[in-house]
């Protein structure tokens, strides 16, 4: 078990996300809008 | 199922294996069977990380679940983007800069050799117990219905999985799982088409979505604070964190499929892909269930989706009370589907009064159908612990599918169980290689020593899992029981890494003492509290809580310097 050296691909290659922390927060908004839309759901139908 | 079924069946099956032991051959050194060959992409990661938490059990028993419960379900979802992100963020690089093949080696770095082992057998065990109930749930509905013999059943499936995850290893379960999980989402969307198109005519999809949500199947999100709840927008996104942490970060079976990307971003990418898409893919197959519980209103199932059980009940008593319930239950069937149809009468009339009072009495008159269900699940078990929602889907599949798809559902069944149960063969392998025999009994041999032993051992673990499944004898509803066991041995599993992680003036055994306290508390929790009082859920956050606490007590008590050698 040989430890690595410090990873080189901290750059996320995706276009307007170029940070992970940006990444990150666009997986968390897209979970908001998913909880939004589920209670939405809940509160017309039921 | 015909002679088309089985081609299809066959074909998808063995052409997927054989696809997967022939794209592997030949490259493999001990790294490269445990860890792959260090070149894949996100999205083969991203789907197989999917792939190697949706068994068959996923498919075969959720339509079931959004049948009986509804959307609720989903809410176990909830904790998953949260726990990818700490995973992505914190434990991956740690892994990734140790170049680890198991999880637990970390353990051993940051804490000691007892520890390390703590993590390995807790997890061999849990997975162990998993890869039984892998592939013996899909068997025992699949045999059921199919009637082929259960045992064949086991057997055939479990020898096909173990050939090619043995041979191929962790490459091995990447290229096939790749394809397994595209079969299993071609089936579903299949299954959701033909189900649109077994809604009655005249029915539109708002009047689905009204009668669905009038007979509360579309309550996706419950705040209730009642921990003996099971499905809560609070037991999702605070205890099912912990428990998609411990699953996501700390079970081998998932740690092998991510930490063979080809990069850290690779491998980060793919668990945002799961962030990202399985909230809404768990939605769309519940989705199939409650459109499955519209199509039935309209259309007379069975009173008891085990028709086997059902069948075999009625021998027994020479179906006297068993005939009496299945003629109250058409009666009742019947008259909520004239309820229903009042209903949307007074919808489509936009005559609200109408609708509103028509949509009580169907409700009313769905509770009676309820009812005579509940009694029919007591006539066949007095306990009431037999479940029949794991029948629902395949019942709809068998009655009203072409030949044909039939065979491509069934093979999407099987798909998913192999991919499962390969993944978890192949990590019960390599910790069982890395954590036990490399460390503890043969410290000192040749990588292809090792590579043999890898070979061996997954077969090994592959023997064990056929035999426990064939003596399984299982009744409650699958998928659920799945998420029971990892509840039982997650939260140490986990709070062994947080302390590692976050925690870093404890010592090793401190965590050791701390992980047995908790586990030995998880334990008693489940045979001594009902789960009606207090959900499987919290389980993980009491247990890694109770292991922090414990830990650092220890710690403190004992004063002794912490060895932190790794963070």
């Amino acid at each position: 078990m040989t430890p690595e050296p410090e990873p080189k691909d901290e750059v996320t290659g995706l276009p307007g996300l170029r940070s992970w922390r940006s990444v990150y927060l666009f997986v968390l908004v897209v979970f908001g809008l998913w909880i939004g839309l589920l209670i939405v759901l809940t509160r017309m139908f039921s | 199922m015909n002679a088309l079924d089985y081609a299809v069946l066959l074909l998808t099956i063995l052409g997927i294996a054989a696809y997967g032991t022939w794209r592997t051959r030949g490259r493999h050194t001990f790294s490269t069977y445990l860890k792959g060959a260090g070149d894949t992409r996100w999205f083969v990661i991203g789907l197989s990380v999917m792939a190697t938490q949706a068994s068959a059990v996923t498919f075969l028993s959720t339509p079931g679940q959004g049948f009986q419960g509804g959307l609720g379900f989903v809410q176990f979802y909830f904790g998953m983007p949260i726990a990818l992100i700490i995973i992505a963020a914190v434990f991956l690089p740690i892994y990734r800069r140790l170049n680890v093949i198991t999880a637990y080696e970390y353990l051993g770095q940051r804490f000691d050799g007892k520890t390390r082992l703590l993590g390995a057998a807790v997890f061999l065990v849990q997975r162990a117990l998993g890869a039984g109930l892998t592939i013996y749930a899909p068997a025992i509905v699949l045999s059921k219905v199919m009637g082929w013999s259960l045992s064949a059943t086991i057997l055939c499936s479990g020898i096909v999985v173990v050939v090619y995850t043995a041979t191929g290893g962790s490459d091995a379960v990447n290229v096939t799982q790749k394809y397994q999980i595209s079969v299993i989402f071609a089936a579903m969307i299949a299954a959701f088409v033909i189900l649109l198109k077994n809604l009655p005519a005249g029915l539109t999809f708002s009047d689905t979505l009204s009668i669905a949500g009038g007979m509360h199947k579309l309550e996706a999100v419950n705040f209730s604070t009642d921990p003996g709840k099971r499905y809560t927008f609070w037991s999702g996104t605070i205890a099912a964190t912990f428990h998609m942490l411990a699953y996501f970060g700390t079970d081998q079976s998932q740690v092998q499929r991510y930490i063979s990307g080809a990069s850290l971003r690779e491998s980060r990418l793919g668990l945002m892909f799961n962030a990202v898409f399985k909230i809404p893919m768990q939605f769309f197959i519940l989705s199939l269930g409650v459109l499955l519980f519209v199509v039935y209103q309209f259309e007379k199932p069975p009173v008891y989706f085990d028709q086997v059980a059902w069948q075999e009940r009625a021998a027994r008593d020479e179906g006297g009370p068993l005939r009496e319930i299945e003629t109250k239950f058409s009666a009742a069937h019947d008259d909520e589907q004239q309820q229903l149809q009042t209903w949307m009468k007074a919808r489509h009339a936009g005559d609200r009064t109408a609708e509103s009072a028509a949509r009580s009495t169907a409700a009313l008159a769905h509770d009676r159908v309820e009812a005579i269900r509940k009694e029919a699940r007591l006539a066949v078990d007095p306990r009431d612990k037999r479940n029949d929602t794991d029948y629902v889907f395949i019942t709809f599949i068998m009655d009203h599918f072409p030949h044909g798809m039939i065979g491509l559902l069934v093979a999407a069944f099987f798909a998913a169980a192999l991919s499962a149960k390969s993944a978890e063969l192949n990590s019960l392998g390599s910790a069982t290689t890395v954590d036990i025999y490399r460390h503890i009994i043969k410290p000192t041999a040749s990588d292809a020593h090792y590579l043999t032993a890898s070979r061996g051992f997954t077969i090994f673990w592959g023997i064990v899992s056929i035999a426990f499944a064939l003596c399984l004898s299982f009744a409650d509803n699958l998928i659920q029981a799945v998420n029971i066991i990892g509840a039982l041995f997650y939260p140490v599993m986990l709070s062994l890494f947080v302390v590692g992680f976050f925690l870093k003036k404890i010592g090793g055994t401190a965590v050791f003492w701390g992980g047995l306290t908790a586990q030995t508390l998880v334990l008693v929790l489940f045979f001594t509290v009902p789960d009606n009082r207090l959900s499987f859920l919290w389980y993980n956050v009491i247990g890694c809580v109770v292991c922090i606490l414990v830990s650092a007590i220890i710690q403190l008590a004992s004063g002794t310097p912490s060895r932190a050698a790794v963070t």
